[in-house]
Parts: structure tokens; sequence; C-alpha cells
């Protein structure tokens, strides 16, 4: 009883909530009769198109930034790269590493920049990012209707200017990495190129964390004065997490749409922090501390809840969206609670 | 200082407004549409909006920064609207009722609000926004899935399936029940110069009764006397001048709510040399000293919160008496973003905010939001680029403002710390 006791209080309050939520799910989802292996397979890849997005999160905690809430300026990096990627004409294997690259390297530009900007305004970095995030967000909206791109699967149908609002994928990259080497376990598909991929980048990570560079990041944010007199560059290191951060968002959006099947432009960026926010603080981490089983465990448990959930709730209520009802509330409660579980100043 | 100095003083304060007023006039001229169009306009935007932008004048007195969380008094606002149409209420009384169900609401998420904001004391503008998003939801379940799915009822505000509140619900017997009361059959809703001569012979009484009975004899009184004298004057010139027919004729001001705006102001005026508004003020000045001098700090910021969610609620609901159809679910979601915005561009900041700001702000704001489409469409041939130039200008204000703040206050600290 009491090593029980004592497990539960390590998994913590919000997971025991979400775990016995989804169980609830499940099992709404087997009475009602339906498709289970179709559930676990899409289950499996939400999961992971939209794990880089919450291991996006961990740069920015580490060096001590906090969420970082301006993803948006990353995903529209991302954006941007797969355009280009598309005008060029580039499909298959060349088409997403062309589109990867792109948004890495304009990602980490970027996020120098988004870096120094938050260097400036210590303490406010959330609320600042997400305002500044919204700004870009909207400004790339006119960017988008004057951009001189020329090839038809990117501009309007009709009328020629400007990007249209879905850019589908199809006949370029769509699938490239879900399709790879996947195979079907029981009816479950397993997209093993995505998983591959993505853990992948989770290795690159944890190793990065544990490189010389990783380890002062990770001072610089554990405590500032302590090492900004051990001489460490405090301020250099936050922006070499913005910019990771950055870049990792630019990078997500373009394995999300790969998955996905399509670019959402315009405002479409704007709700996209939100999530994996929920998801690492879901998977345990708090505003200081994050590791990558936090990102990990959180994207499993909340893409879960929120995909087993969509066709339950269909079923039991037509009208009205009640998964993403719930979305809402339970990524911004969990940003509340680990908000006031911070605490404020005295 | 020299005249030069002077000058430069008034640049250096007032940069953000006289930047927006010139990003204002490029659009009204861009814009191709005439001045009593857009005055029109302008004139109904203002009577929708004046209350919900003044709800952020407290939370920034006690120090609490921009108060995101209006959005909470915006929904109490449509939670009361909600229930008189379910009710069947009309007209005047309908409103009435709608206010003192909203205000008791917008007092409880108020309260809850504070809470939650005292437990993360200088992260306050992020918890209010977050809060908004989550009582957004909570908003959304109540009335999508537990109207009519949970507590039954038969309403035909209902979807078809019974379950759920529609998306848009119709307000017309509230329609101008504010804007247009009718006293003896006489409308009270009345053209522009009507209206300068009525608020000039309201103000000229005001000023009167302070300059002759209470002996106020300085130089600020005689001047808006003066002021007010002339307003009617002009008033009394334009309602009889043939070229300004069209004013006449287009613009119609809804004098009853313009004076619960002004009746709002002056009680906020008014709660500021209270001792509630000056412990508020000292809270806002510095919690410690505050604290140190016996005044409760927890709970002066908890009432700063609740005055201001009310206030929002009661602006949200003259918001949709002018307009007539409430938008049931994305009515309220953008109202802390947008109030904020126009506040700031009126040349507030987090650490101080007046009246006169709220006011200026909120003008401008709805200038820039009624002309930028037209002016786009004019100048790019593409109206949709000034739907997003405006929304750029909206978050952009924000974010520069917000970074102006933070790093201000990094260097007044930085100076505190090296006299320390």
């Amino acid at each position: 009883m009491e090593t029980v006791k004592k497990r539960m209080h390590q998994l913590g309050l919000p997971r025991i909530i979400i775990i016995a939520f989804i169980i609830l799910i499940f099992i709404g989802a087997f009475l009602q009769g339906q498709d289970m292996k179709q559930l676990v397979s899409d289950s499996l890849v939400r999961f992971g198109m939209n794990l880089i997005f919450a291991l996006a999160m961990m740069p920015a905690i580490l060096s001590g930034i906090g969420l970082n809430m301006g993803l948006a300026i990353g995903i529209v990096c991302g954006l941007f790269g797969g355009l280009v990627s598309i005008e060029m004409g580039l499909t298959s294997w060349v088409g997403i590493a062309c589109a990867s690259l792109i948004a890495l390297v304009i990602g980490s530009a970027v996020g120098v920049l988004y870096g120094r900007i938050l260097n400036g305004v210590k303490g406010s970095e959330m609320l600042i990012g997400n305002y500044l995030g919204y700004a870009v967000v909207y400004l790339l909206c006119m960017f988008w209707f004057i951009a001189p791109f020329k090839n038809p699967a990117i501009i309007w149908p009709m009328g020629g200017d400007g990007v249209r609002s879905t850019v589908t994928l199809s006949g370029y990259y769509e699938h490239v990495l879900n399709n790879f080497l996947s195979f079907q376990i029981g009816g479950v598909t397993i997209p093993t190129g995505l998983f591959l991929f993505v853990f992948g980048i989770c290795w690159i990570i944890r190793i990065f964390c544990k490189s010389k560079v990783g380890v002062t990041l990770q001072a610089a944010g554990d405590n500032p004065e302590y090492a900004n007199s051990s001489g460490i560059h405090v301020n250099r290191c936050r922006i070499i997490g913005a910019s990771l951060s950055t870049a990792l968002g630019a990078l997500g959006i373009v394995v999300y749409a790969q998955s996905y099947g399509f670019y959402s432009m315009y405002e479409a960026p704007l709700t996209m922090s939100f999530t994996p926010m929920a998801a690492v603080l879901l998977g345990g981490a708090t505003m200081k501390k994050v590791s990558v089983w936090h990102a990990i465990i959180g994207t499993l448990l909340f893409q879960t809840m929120l995909t087993a959930a969509l066709p339950v709730a269909n079923m039991l209520l037509p009208d009205g969206n009640l998964s993403e009802v719930f979305r809402i509330i339970v990524s911004n409660g969990i940003i509340l609670y680990a908000l006031s579980q911070a605490g404020g100043e005295r | 200082m020299g005249k030069n100095g002077k000058v430069r003083g008034f640049l250096g304060k007032n940069i953000v407004p006289l930047l927006f007023a010139c990003f204002c006039a490029v659009g009204v001229y861009y814009s191709g549409t005439g001045i009593p169009t857009i005055l029109s306009d302008l004139v109904n935007r203002f009577d929708r909006n004046a209350l919900l932008v003044l709800s952020l004048i407290l939370p920034v007195i006690s120090g609490m920064g921009l108060n995101f969380g209006i959005v909470l008094g915006a929904m109490s606002g449509q939670v009361g609207l909600i229930l008189v149409s379910i009710w069947k209420i009309q007209g005047l009384p309908a409103i009435l009722i709608a206010m003192l169900i909203a205000m008791v609401v917008a007092s409880f998420c108020g309260f809850l609000a504070g809470k939650m904001l005292n437990q993360t004391k200088g992260q306050e503008m992020i918890t209010s926004m977050i809060l908004g998003f989550f009582a957004n939801g909570i908003y959304q379940f109540i009335f999508l899935f537990i109207a009519g799915g949970v507590i039954k009822f038969s309403s035909d505000l209902l979807l078809s399936s019974g379950i759920g509140i529609k998306n848009t619900i119709a307000l017309d017997s509230m329609q101008y029940a504010l804007d247009d009361i009718k006293i003896f059959g006489v409308s009270t809703k009345v053209d522009l110069f009507t209206a300068m001569m009525f608020f000039g012979a309201l103000f000229l009484l005001y000023y009167l009764f302070r300059v002759l009975v209470k002996k106020n004899r300085e130089k600020k009184y005689r001047i808006r006397l003066g002021i007010s004298a002339a307003l009617i004057v002009a008033g009394a010139v334009g309602y009889n001048l043939p070229a300004l027919v069209m004013y006449k004729m287009m613009v119609r001001v809804p004098i009853p709510t313009y004076l619960v705006i002004i009746g709002v102001c002056i009680l906020i005026q008014a709660f500021m040399k209270t001792k509630l508004g000056q412990d508020m003020r000292a809270v806002g000045h510095d919690r410690k000293v505050a604290a140190s001098a016996g005044i409760r700090v927890d709970k002066v910021r908890i009432q700063a919160i609740i005055l201001s969610t009310v206030i929002a609620a009661l602006g949200q609901i003259i918001f949709y008496q002018n307009l007539g159809t409430m938008d049931t679910y994305y009515g309220h979601e953008k109202v802390g973003t947008y109030c904020v915005a126009a506040i700031l561009i009126g040349g507030a900041s987090v650490q101080k905010a007046t009246i006169g700001q709220a006011i200026l702000g909120t003008l401008l704001f709805h200038l820039l939001f009624n002309v930028s489409p037209l002016a786009a469409q004019n100048m790019f041939s593409n109206s949709m680029v000034g739907g997003y130039f405006r929304m750029v200008a909206c978050y952009g204000i924000i974010a520069v403002a917000l970074i102006l703040h933070a790093w201000r206050s990094r260097v007044d600290r930085k100076k505190k710390s090296e006299e320390v």
C-alpha cells in the first residue's frame, strides 16, 4: 500500500487525472464500438507529429527563458522553408530535407534575434513572447498575400497573387516519414520513419544536454546570478536557448505538415504553441525543470487524449465540438496550474 | 526648460498617440470615405467600447498591470444577456436585469481571478491572459453542453438538438434599449449638433457650479468654462449651417449611453479619492511599503480586480445592446486584447493609466479599425492586407509597450541596486 501511495505521489495529480480520463475515454470508445485499432494508430501518428513542438520547449526552459510562448515565430519560419521547397519543385526526400534545412537555418537566425529581445525583458518572457508571436504571425499574413511565389500549388487557384490558405503536400512529400518502413501489428500501423526521426531528435537533444554547451546552458538557467559570477555568459546561453527552440519549432511544422498533408497558412500558427506547452507541463515539467522524458510522456498522454476523445465525443454529442472544448480547458488549466505552482513574488 | 525642450518633452511623452493619430489620418485620407460616415461609425464604436476600456484602469493603478482577464467580465455580461433572452424579458428592463445578473456573476469571477493573481504576483498579466482562455473553455462547456444537456429546459435559444445555446442570439427587443430611451415618446438618440449643445450645456452648468458655488477660481476651470460655451455655440451654428447637413443627418449620438460613460468616469475619479482608492494607489506604488503601513494588500488587489470585472461586464452588455446580435461563443474572446491595445494607443503604460488615455485610445484604435480595410483596399488593392495590418498594429503595440515597460523597470532596478 505504501509503495502504491509513493508511486501515485511520484506520478503527480495532473497525470493521474489525465490517465484516468484516457482510460475512461477508451472504455467509452470500446462500448460505442469504435475502431480501436484505428484509434491507437491515429494516436501514435499524432504523438509523433507533435513531439518536436514539445521538444522545442526544452532549450527555452533549460536556459531560463521559461515556456516559449512565441513558438509561432519558429513555426512561420518553418512554413517559409516549406513553401520555398515546394516552389523549387522538390519532391520526396529531397523536398523534405530541403524544407527542414531552410527551416532550421532561418529558425535559428530569427531565434537569435528573438533571444536578444527576450534578454532585455527578463521576467516577462512569456507574455512578451506571446504577443511578439502574434504580431509576427499577422505580419507574415500580410507577407503571404504579396509573396512572389509562382508555383500554382502554392498561390490561389484563381486571381493569381498570394499564398493560398492551405497548401497541400500530396505529390511533394506527404507522409514521406510516416510511410518509411511502416508496418502493421495486429491492425495497428506503426509509422516507423516518423518515430525514427523524432526519437533521433530526442537522442540528439539528450546528447546536447550532456555536452559542454548544454551543461553551461542548464547552469545559466538554474541560477543566473551564480552562473554569472562563475564566468558563464548567461545572456549568450539564453540566446542559444531561444535560437534552438525557434529552430526546433520550425523543423516541427515541416514534420507536422508531412504527416498532416497540408501547410496551414495565415492565422493557423496562432494557437499552435499552447498544446506543446501544456504537453510538457503535463509530462511533469515545471517552469524551471524539464527532460526529454517529460516531453515524450506529456505529448503521448495529451495527444492520445485529444485523438481518442474526438470520435467518442462526436458520437456522444454530434453538435458542438466537445473535444475542442476539452483541449481548451485542459491545456490552459495545466498552464495555470504551473503558473500558480511557480509561486509569485512576496 | 526652453520652448524647444518643452516641445520635445511633449513629443516624448505622447509619441504613441501621435504616431497612431498619423496612421489614422493617412487611413482616413486613403479610405475615400466621407467624414460624416466615418464619424457616425466612430460614435457608435465609442459607445460600444468605452466602458470596456475604462475597466482596465483600476488594476493598472493597483500595480497589477493590464488586466487581460476582463474577458471574464465580458463573459459575465453575456451570461446576463443569455438569461434574460431565455426568460423572454424585453426592452430596457431586460438590459437592467441582465446588468444586475452580470454584476453578481462578475463579482464572483473577479473574486476568483483576484485570488489566482495573488498566487502569481509579478506574473499577473500572463496569468490573467491564460485565465481568460481557461474561463472561455468553461463558458463554452456550460453553454454548449450543460445548457439543455444536463439542465433541461425548452427555449428557442437552444440548438435544434436541444443541447447547447445557438451561436448567435438576436437581441431585437433590446437593441438600442439603452441608447435610445424614449422619454414621453421623444427619442434620446439625437443628431450630432443637438448632442453638442446638450453636453456643452451640461459641462457649462457643472463648471459654473464649481466656479460660482465652490469658488474654484483656477485658470483651468475658466478655460473649461469657455470650451463648454464654445461647444454650445458650435452646436447651434452647425445645426443651422446647410453645408453641414450631412453631419446632421448621418451622425446620431445615443445620449443615455454617453451619460452612463461619463457617469462611470466621474465615479472612477471620485473613487480614487476615497480610502480604498488611495489604498489601491499605495499598493500599486509599492506593495511592501503599503503592507507595512497596515494596508491589507491581497484584499485590495482582489477588490481592484472585482471592480474591473464588473465594469467590463456592464461594458459588454452596452456593447451588445448597441450591436443587436450576440456572438455567443466568440464575442468575448478578443475583448481583452483589443481593449489593452486601445488603452496603450491612448498613451497608457503598464504602470500608469488615466481616464483621458482610455478615451483617447478608444477613439484612435477604433478609428484605425474602421478605416484600415478600405484604406488598404485603395492602397494595395487588397482589403485583407488592411485587416491584417490592424491586427499587426494591435498586437505589435502591445508587444512594444510591454517590452518598453520590462526594459525600463529593469533599468530602474539596476539603478536602485547600484544606489544601495
